[in-house]
């Protein structure tokens, strides 16, 4: 499957990764130096330019994750594809939560001269930090594709909760961190610091894009090498017993490279490429045709 | 013969290590068919997976004329599973656990008694907790949940273990009574006596597969076939993906030596150096004791 | 579905009638759960009155987990488990009827946890409505929570280390809102109790319907 051109695939990712780094660079020069420092905070408002975008793409993430999962546990739709996205936002989601706390946290620091405060918004980021961990610690603790996505889609639903009471915590509750900075029409920043905010935006936004796809393509590249090992095991599994009973071909899609080792008695193999592995054993019993059992890449 | 059962080419996985590696089987109707074959060779995985309990991964498959895969809710109350342990609970009384089954299953109360009776759990036996009863008779007592419910299909995992002479006598006669009624048993067993005094056919498992499972048919004839259709669609969709990078070509494997009726093992551990030892992986604790 | 709860609600409490597991062993590990924080704290009383919610349902939390460990603990201890799913119950059904056993537990658990709080932290209960009614919630929503995560967990290996780490972090939004609503009852904090008490109930409600929404699928073998 060689090809001369890119792929479109890999076109879209190095687009995305090199657009986000001069977004952020972008972000980086006005925030520090272009911008104006406030009235108010002094220096510390620079903090507007990295922490409200990186704690959107939190959301972000985690909303990905719920509404992949949704699509995953729909009848009519369900499809692997959607596991993966939804693993795929958890996981960047959870990075940019780790951030948002961190940064939130200096930035506390800086305004507040705290480093942390139990009110709602802060306390509820927490406890999606926390849900977020638990959710990727169950994956990694379910072995079966189909019913490790179906669990975790359930609790990705209940992180979709927790991010939505997360966002409204400042309208709702009586809390030290600030409302919304932007609420249309009347923003309470103007000028270089909208501007850079905004820009922020966009930066961390690339940013989010391009870890999601690539953890995407991780995520298929380790399915199609499953597939490939599920070949392997079921022929190793087959090769336990004493006389084996029949030659049985396992047509995994999508799966390169093909394994083939001549069997006695077996026709040619298949060629690689075409993505079948022959398991071996003689074809010694009664049931002699050669049956072909699909293993669908999961 | 009317089929109770059909397997073909069933594979069934659980994570990365496949328990049923294509397996042939055919039930017949009334038969009492047992399962042999060394530890390790799926027989508790394969009844499982007639009970409804286990998904299929691939492969064809059909169970009192229900998909096993896609209809096991419905499939699962006709069944009656005694596996390697008994399902009881410890702290309340043989009849509290049997009255219990019945109610589960929405059978009338009167049910438990009679196979307490049946079993010869009656008077103090039946009302102690369970945690003090021997091993033989908590055996009965888990014998009785299923007699009385009286499941069509009755799969049962080495169900001759560690009795005496006498319970060995009663299971035999319980066994050959459910299949003159018209039930199916199945049963997984290492125990030769079983094979002459009770089986009318015995299979033999190898591998995660059955070597001589497949009952001769005549042509056109067999029950409609369930497919794993929902799975196999939830499972597809590697398709319209955009083009990922070259994989690198697969390194070129020794030559297997020729292959004997026993294909050597050894042959895997050169794929599994070539493919960065992943394979070691396969194999999770939790699965080893499974037979 | 309601007929099979009852069937698995009489199931569970009629076990535990016999064992006493909760009366016997949890009773008295909230107990010593609340006599650790007594010692961490050095006995400084009108710091301990201050924190006795909050400790109050820490306790709670604690007692919770291990309550349904035990409940599904009952089932996969002999394999029964796989009898519940080959047998007619629906999964709503089960799930609902072992989260009221819980509950129940839970119930006599807070009530002990009440006593010990008015005993060792000097607590004064007051507004006894809003602590019953906070109190009766919570244990449905802890309840709830915590059969649908243990059963999942106890098909899957290091389970008694996950089930901590997967339920409490759900089980935060309850705890908090319930302490809220104690501190008001006690006249410890201004805000009102009763919307605290509404906030709870959502997530109750939300708890136990996905619950019996999903069970089904997390009965299933992981």
């Amino acid at each position: 499957m060689r090809s001369s051109r890119v792929p479109s695939h890999a076109l879209l990712s190095r687009a995305l990764g090199w657009s986000a780094l001069a977004a952020l660079a972008v972000d980086a020069w006005w925030g520090l130096w272009v911008s104006p420092p406030d009235v108010v905070q002094g220096q510390f408002v620079r903090m507007l330019y990295v922490h409200p975008a990186v704690a959107t793409m939190c959301y972000a993430g985690f909303g990905l994750c719920a509404v992949a999962s949704i699509a995953w546990l729909w009848p009519r739709l369900r499809s692997p594809r959607w596991d993966r996205l939804a693993v795929a936002g958890a996981e960047v989601g959870a990075v940019f939560c780790a951030a948002t706390l961190i940064t939130g946290s200096i930035w506390g620091r800086a305004s507040w001269g705290v480093w942390w405060t139990w009110d709602a918004r802060l306390t509820l980021t927490a406890i999606l930090f926390a849900l977020s961990l638990g959710y990727l610690a169950l994956r990694r603790a379910i072995a079966t594709p189909s019913a490790r996505a179906t669990v975790s889609s359930m609790v990705a639903l209940l992180m979709a909760l927790t991010v939505v009471v997360d966002h409204y915590a400042t309208d709702w509750f009586v809390t030290l961190h600030q409302g919304e900075t932007l609420p249309v029409p009347s923003p309470t920043v103007h000028g270089w610091q909208l501007a850079t905010m905004l820009e922020s935006f966009v930066a961390f936004g690339l940013l989010f894009a391009w870890l999601v796809v690539h953890r995407y393509r991780m995520e298929t590249l380790e399915e199609r090498y499953d597939a490939g090992a599920y070949t392997l095991a079921l022929r190793s599994r087959r090769s336990e017993g004493g006389s084996v009973a029949a030659g049985l071909t396992v047509a995994a899609k999508h799966t390169t490279p093909a394994v083939v080792l001549p069997g006695a008695g077996a026709g040619a193999g298949a060629g690689t490429g075409t993505g079948t592995g022959t398991l071996g054993g003689a074809a010694a019993s009664s049931v002699s045709a050669q049956r072909t059992v699909e293993v669908p890449a999961r | 013969m009317e089929l109770s059962a059909r397997f073909r080419s069933a594979v069934a996985f659980a994570g990365q290590y496949p328990l049923l590696a294509g397996a042939d089987l055919d039930v017949g109707t009334g038969e009492i068919l047992v399962l042999r074959g060394a530890n390790g060779a799926g027989k508790t995985s394969l009844l499982r997976a007639l009970a409804g309990l286990l998904p299929l991964f691939a492969g064809e498959a059909m169970v009192l004329g229900l998909d096993p895969t896609v209809d096991a809710r419905r499939l699962r109350p006709q069944v009656g599973l005694l596996g390697h342990h008994n399902g009881l609970y410890e702290e309340l009384s043989a009849e509290q656990n049997v009255r219990f089954a019945v109610a589960a299953a929405r059978l009338p109360k009167g049910r438990a008694g009679e196979a307490l009776d049946r079993v010869g759990l009656t008077g103090r036996l039946a009302s102690v907790p369970v945690a003090k009863l021997s091993a033989g008779q908590r055996r009965r007592v888990a014998l009785a949940a299923l007699l009385a419910r009286r499941p069509p299909l009755w799969l049962l995992d080495e169900p001759h273990a560690g009795l005496d002479a006498e319970n060995r006598e009663l299971l035999d006669q319980v066994l050959k009574e459910v299949a003159s009624f018209g039930g199916t048993v199945v049963l997984a067993s290492h125990d030769e006596r079983t094979w002459d005094a009770l089986a009318t056919r015995a299979v033999t498992m190898s591998g995660g597969a059955v070597l001589d499972g497949v009952l001769p048919t005549p042509e056109g004839s067999g029950p409609a076939m369930g497919q794993a259709v929902e799975l196999r669609k939830a499972l597809e969709g590697l398709e319209g993906l955009p083009d990922l990078p070259d994989l690198p070509d697969a390194p070129d494997l020794p030559d297997a030596p020729d292959l004997p009726d026993a294909p050597d093992v050894h042959d895997v551990h050169h794929v599994h150096e070539a493919t960065g030892g992943q394979l070691h992986q396969a194999v999770p604790e939790e699965v080893t004791n499974v037979a | 579905m309601w007929r099979d709860a009852w069937v698995i609600a009489g199931k569970d409490l009629r076990i535990e009638a016999r064992s006493k597991v909760a009366l016997n062993q949890l009773g008295p590990y909230a107990i010593v759960v609340l006599l650790i924080f007594g010692f961490a704290f050095d006995q400084d009383r009108p710091l301990l009155t201050q924190a006795a919610p909050g400790l109050f349902w820490v306790g709670v939390v604690f007692s919770g987990v291990l309550a349904v460990q035990r409940s599904l603990g009952i089932e996969s201890a002999d394999g029964a488990l796989d009898n519940l799913r080959l047998s007619r119950l629906e999964p709503a059904g089960i799930f609902l009827g072992k989260t009221v056993a819980v509950a129940l537990q839970l119930v006599v658990l807070e009530l002990l946890l009440a006593f010990g709080v008015v005993v060792l932290f000097h607590s004064e209960l007051a507004g006894a409505g809003l602590l019953l009614a906070s109190g009766l919630v919570s244990a449905l929503g802890v309840a709830a929570a915590g059969v649908a995560y243990a059963t999942v967990s106890s098909g899957l290996r290091a389970r008694e280390t996950l089930l901590p780490l997967l339920l409490v972090p759900v089980l935060a939004p309850i705890v908090l809102s319930a302490t809220e609503a104690w501190r008001s009852a006690l006249g410890l904090s201004a805000a009102d109790g009763w919307r605290w008490l509404g906030l709870l109930s959502c997530f109750t409600a939300i708890y136990v319907a996905g619950g019996v929404v999903c069970f089904g699928s997390l009965m299933e073998e992981t």
